[in-house]
């Protein structure tokens, strides 16, 4: 453990900012690479679905 | 005509899109855990449990962010351009498939390293940004990265722009190395050597470890989202197949 | 990219009335005649520099300072900006596909095309840049370390930009494109033309860097003509 209080983990010997901004983008930047693909997955199926009725019905 | 087979048997299957969309369903969430066991677990020893720097002090835990991205930003252009290479050559629909996914995570992957750089530079150098060679060689890669996704949106049908961004792929790959000697050259010559952000002498193995922990991470995290985009990627060019239309309708 | 036989090159091909000058004569012929797009590039060339001491400073000691860049940079756009017509018209009539179909080696016909454009934009820009330089009080010691970087590096940056040029030639919107696609591609010898120059300035010895200069042109003579070609063949067949 390099830190004694929670308020010192928070701090980060003065440099709490950064580090914590650093962390938080990086937090963001996989977050939107993990659900950008997902998203884009729910939006192929549900458009595919829809095609298959419609080619359904009319034959 | 049965032509000489000279590739391991796996090669064949992998240009089977059906194929590679039933192995990456069963690989996606080994990867997935192991992401998320090695990102969670890394960051926790990162952040609680490794050491200050002694000149930095805790800004130096930047690193354990900032490295990992930057290798996985040069990796990822890499795999995009061999597979690229493998697509031209082999005529293989699922490499192309793979360069493309790997454009935009790489690009994502670039503008996290140079943030982390320049947040990491403002307690370190006092401006969050300064025209560090490894920093700068980033943002040119970044370029590199935009001109391809641009070039592949421009090209409407999908084989002729996974075949020009191939090229362009290639012709990054072989400047990669010119571009990064000239840049550090560049950067020697307009500033003496100051303090750089990730060449240290020798780091301590309580340092090392949870880096070594977070890069790892950053190639599982970039295998997930590779084999999500993909499967997607497969998903919209073989919707005419007929085991396409059972999985959706299924 | 089949391995057709006549792909390999041979001596041949260098003859007068091989396809190597049949290239370069035929495209130095056409741009003869259209006087407007060998003036074009040179008429920006001098805008570009003189938007410097209006747009910063008409100070002599700091125009004397940036003028090695600023050269480079005007000469690297102009040298861009003619790009997109390199293939273009060629494409639009027809006789690139021609030019593909041919039994004639790809590669020969590729670089008398890049040659051609060079000597109509990169080396005009040569010899025009010691204006340039006079213009932004570039000393006199520079001007050799000027000219000779130019004279090297521009072909480089031809061969590179002709890269970007196949690979959007079927593009309508190719022109910003390419600045996008080839710009990074440029920056090793902007850096080392601009670095030549410093060094001509505060006479340390050029050797050096117009040996690298002329390295990247040999690499870019052997690699780009097939990048060209490739991304040539991509284009009209897609």
């Amino acid at each position: 453990m390099s830190f004694e209080t929670f308020a010192e983990f928070i701090d980060m010997g003065g440099h709490g900012l950064y580090v914590w901004l650093s962390y938080a983008i990086a937090l963001v930047v996989i977050v939107l690479n993990i659900v950008n693909p997902l998203m884009q997955k729910r939006q192929i199926f549900t458009e595919q679905a829809r095609r298959l009725r419609r080619e359904k019905q009319a034959s | 005509m049965a032509e000489k087979k000279w590739m391991p048997r796996w090669f064949y299957q992998l240009a089977s899109p059906r194929w590679c969309y039933q192995i990456t369903g069963k690989l996606l969430p080994i990867f997935a855990v192991a992401a998320l066991i090695l990102l969670v677990g890394g960051t926790a020893w990162a952040l609680i449990y490794a050491p200050a720097d002694y000149q930095q002090g805790n800004s130096f835990r930047i690193i354990y962010i900032h490295v990992p991205s930057a290798i996985l930003a040069q990796s990822c252009y890499m795999m995009m351009a061999v597979a690229g290479a493998i697509g031209l050559i082999w005529k293989m629909k699922v490499a192309d498939m793979v360069a493309k996914a790997c454009a935009p995570i790489g690009a994502s992957i670039a503008i996290l390293a140079l943030a982390t750089g320049a947040i990491w530079g403002k307690p370190t150098w006092g401006a969050w940004w300064v025209w560090d060679a490894r920093l700068t060689s980033m943002l040119i890669l970044l370029f590199l990265y935009l001109g391809v996704i641009a070039l592949n949106s421009a090209i409407e049908s999908e084989q002729t722009a996974a075949q020009a961004t191939a090229v362009l792929a290639l012709v990054g790959l072989v400047n990669i190395p010119i571009i990064k000697y000239s840049v550090d050259w560049w950067n020697t010559l307009h500033q003496p050597a100051t303090f750089t952000l990730t060449e240290r002498p020798a780091m301590a193995m309580e340092m090392w470890l949870p880096l070594l922990v977070m890069v790892i991470g950053f190639y599982c995290f970039f295998a997930v989202v590779m084999m999500l985009r993909l499967r997607n990627e497969i998903i919209q060019r073989e919707r005419r197949s007929s085991w396409v239309r059972e999985l959706i309708s299924g | 990219m089949t391995n057709h036989p006549a792909e390999k090159i041979a001596v041949r091909d260098l003859k007068v009335d091989g396809p190597f000058w049949g290239a370069l004569k035929r495209d130095l012929l056409l741009s003869y005649r259209r006087k407007s797009d060998l003036i074009n590039p040179l008429i920006f060339f001098l805008m570009v520099a003189t938007l410097f001491p209006l747009g910063v400073s008409p100070d002599s000691v700091f125009l004397a300072e940036v003028a090695p860049g600023v050269v480079w940079v005007a000469a690297l756009l102009a040298t861009l900006l003619s790009m997109d017509s390199l293939f273009r018209s060629d494409f639009e009539d027809g006789t690139l596909e021609q030019l593909l179909l041919s039994p004639q080696p790809l590669f020969m016909v590729v670089l008398a095309k890049v040659l051609a454009h060079w000597m109509l934009t990169g080396l005009p820009l040569t010899l025009m840049a010691p204006l340039l330089g006079v213009m932004l009080f570039l000393p006199a010691d520079g001007m050799s370390g000027l000219v000779l970087s130019l004279l090297l590096g521009t072909p480089t940056l031809s061969l590179v930009g002709a890269i970007g040029a196949a690979l959007t030639v079927g593009l309508r919107k190719g022109g910003v494109l390419i600045s996008l696609l080839v710009l990074p591609l440029y920056i090793p010898v902007l850096i080392f033309g601009t670095a030549s120059i410093q060094a001509a300035l505060t006479g340390l010895p050029v050797g050096g860097y117009m040996a690298i200069l002329g390295a990247m042109l040999a690499l870019g003579l052997i690699m780009a003509p097939l990048a060209i070609s490739a991304a040539l063949r991509i284009s009209v067949s897609g």
